[in-house]
């Protein structure tokens, strides 16, 4: 057991490092710089060579690259070009926002997909198992861009709530909670209704497939209710397939965000990088690299933990 | 029955892209300029005061240049000319009142007709890029799987590597790499080469699972003792055991690359402006007042929902899961079982 945790620390800190450097040598290999960008195309030369000497731009990749990690460990991730400070004061926020939305539509879709999942796996036919397994293929088809354009024009269209943003301007400092709540609804649906629809079918075939099993049927000779054999006894077999997807799901959800960020304009990691990536602001792409290979980290060892909960001989 | 209709969608849009030439009533470029952002112009075949014609329809009169409403002037009729000038369908009076059945975007260029041009760029795509995809995806997994040991480890390590990635930010990464603006024809290539990267692992996992299981068949070691040599063993023996894997796999990779594709040309790292793909169409569509008064421009989202909807209703009732996670979760499984 121990070693499987060691085992999984070790790839979740190479993944980290791996992105981070990786992400810092490709922005710096691409085509032009942050000088460039900025300045443009007809700026004098001794104006851009003075600002590269500035920015620190005129090192080799391999002088930078070094000098990156060495303040890395000191946990010291360099100065955003575009922004001009300390790339750690402007990533926590950002960082932040992008939980609060990934981690909501994480728990909405569980919370709606399990449920419904277990209802039309244990089930042969019903009208309710066939309409919830119709709304789960129609959902599968509508990937989170798909999703947020539709409820964006939705909301747009009826008024009822907030087409972008996270905040609106000049709201009270007591509605403040309310406000975001309001915000968050949007994104956070265009994010999570996939997400339920993909739990609901992998539930529900992993339920088909448990109640169908002898152990089932002798439950309910000895008189156990139905509805105690499924939610209980049943359900504890059938969790695995979902519990595994759970670590990727991680992964799934960063790239679903940063589509839904940018539609509907929730100021998130996503949104941040994509800036950075076009402004060639080296630094500020790596350190969102990490942050953003951080939660991968942290999802897949939670993962992992919860696989470890449901099938012990999983950790062996 | 439903996949019937699932079928019928694809071969919709298989006749859409491949006939778009002779059905888009204009060319995916052509720009009006009274009528930017107009509604869609429908066909009718009664007019006001009740008399039947042969379809026709109604031209747009301005009513408000600030807010671009227009009006239908019912006055006058168009008529609709069929087989002329190479197309099946165009307006008798075109420059005045197009046809246009999914109104105009805000250049003034109809957007039924880019709708069915993109369809060729962002179907083509995904599907080179699918085929990208597996070739390179067979070629690892097939080695793997059957050098073994500190090759199949090598290569393992590394497609769980791509796989734990979020697929849309290495492709992101990836592209924004090279410059950002590029001709369409070097976009296509890098586009198809960067999405054959991200989905090689989800294939090379399963292929080099497959190509273990079989070797140690009987069947594998009789052709082996009969002389055959390592190429045509793996070739004509071991990978075509993974053709049924590999077909699944492609139809979950090809909508998440039209997505992809969606994806990158709506942040603007796709494909340049003039060239009509589903994603640059959203992008044009790409500010809050056009989705609330302008929905015709949400066409190419409807439309990438039918595709991939399409898909996924061809395969659920062909037996196989309908869950785009199913190979994930797959291969968190055996992830996590290492």
């Amino acid at each position: 057991m121990i070693s499987y945790i060691a085992r999984r620390l070790a790839f979740a800190v190479i993944l980290v490092f791996t992105v981070s450097s990786a992400s810092l040598v490709l922005a710096r290999l691409a085509p032009g710089d942050y000088v460039t960008t900025s300045l443009g195309i007809d700026a004098r030369r001794e104006t851009v060579e003075r600002a590269r000497a500035r920015y620190r731009l005129d090192r080799s990749i391999g002088e930078q690259y070094r000098d990156w990690i060495v303040g890395a460990a000191r946990l010291d991730f360099g100065r955003s070009l575009v922004y001009d400070r300390p790339v750690t004061d402007l990533i926590p926020e950002r960082a932040a926002n992008t939980a609060v939305l990934a981690l909501t539509a994480l728990a909405a879709a569980t919370l709606i997909g399990l449920p419904l999942g277990i209802i039309t796996g244990s089930r042969r036919g019903g009208v309710a198992a066939w309409a919830i397994r119709a709304a789960s293929l129609v959902l599968l088809s509508m990937p989170p861009l798909l999703t947020s354009l539709f409820l964006v024009f939705a909301a747009a269209r009826t008024g009822w709530l907030p087409v972008g943003g996270m905040s609106a301007a000049g709201a009270a400092s007591e509605g403040a909670t309310f406000d975001l709540l309001r915000h968050l609804v949007v994104p956070a649906a265009a994010l999570a209704l996939p997400l339920a629809a993909m739990f609901e079918r992998l539930q529900a075939q992993a339920m088909s497939e448990v109640v169908g099993q002898p152990f089932v049927l002798a439950t309910l000779a000895r008189g156990v209710p139905r509805a105690r054999v499924v939610w209980r006894d049943a359900l504890k077999a059938a969790l695995r397939p979902v519990a595994a997807v759970y670590g990727l799901v991680v992964g799934t959800l960063l790239s679903g965000s940063f589509a839904v960020e940018v539609i509907t304009a929730w100021p998130g990691l996503g949104r941040l990088m994509l800036d950075a990536l076009r402004a060639r602001d080296v630094y500020l792409v790596a350190g969102c690299a990490a942050a953003g290979s951080m939660f991968l980290a942290a999802g897949t060892l939670m993962s992992d933990a919860a696989l470890a909960l449901v099938d012990p001989r999983t950790s062996e | 029955m439903t996949r019937l209709f699932g079928w019928t969608l694809l071969a919709a849009a298989v006749v859409a892209a491949s006939g778009a030439p002779l059905l888009a009533p204009h060319a995916s470029d052509d720009q009006f300029r009274g009528l930017l952002n107009a509604a869609p112009t429908f066909p009718h075949l009664v007019d006001d005061s009740g008399h039947w014609h042969r379809p026709f329809i109604y031209p747009w009169t301005l009513v408000s240049q600030l807010e671009q409403r227009y009006e239908q002037d019912r006055s006058t009729r168009v008529g609709l000319v069929w087989f002329t000038r190479g197309r099946l369908v165009g307006s008798a009076d075109d420059s005045r009142a197009p046809l246009m059945l999914l109104g105009a975007d805000s250049y003034g260029r109809d957007v039924f007709s880019r709708l069915l041009f993109g369809a060729r760029i962002s179907l083509a795509l995904s599907i080179v890029a699918a085929l990208g995809s597996m070739l390179a995806g067979v070629l690892i997994g097939g080695l793997a799987g059957y050098i073994g040991g500190g090759v199949d480890d090598l290569l393992m390590r590394a497609s769980d590597f791509v796989l734990v990635l979020p697929a849309m930010y290495v492709a992101l990464a990836l592209r924004s790499v090279l410059p950002l603006v590029l001709a369409s024809g070097t976009v296509f290539g890098l586009l198809a080469a960067i999405f054959a990267v991200v989905g090689a692992p989800f294939i090379s996992r399963g292929v080099r699972a497959i190509v273990r299981a079989e070797k140690q068949l009987d069947y594998a070691v009789a052709v082996a003792s009969l002389g055959a040599g390592h190429a045509r063993l793996l070739a004509r023996h071991l990978l075509p055991a993974a053709r049924g894997f590999i077909v699944v796999e492609i139809t979950m990779l090809v909508p998440a690359f039209i997505v992809a594709e969606a994806t990158l040309s709506y942040v603007g790292l796709g494909f340049p402006d003039p060239v009509a793909s589903w994603g640059t169409m959203l992008h044009d569509a790409s500010n809050v007042r056009a989705f609330a008064d302008f929905p015709w421009l949400l066409s190419p989202a409807a439309a990438m929902f039918l595709v991939v909807l399409g898909l996924n209703l061809v395969m659920e009732q062909s037996g196989v899961a309908p869950v785009m996670g199913a190979p994930v979760a797959e291969g968190a499984g055996r992830l996590q079982s290492e």
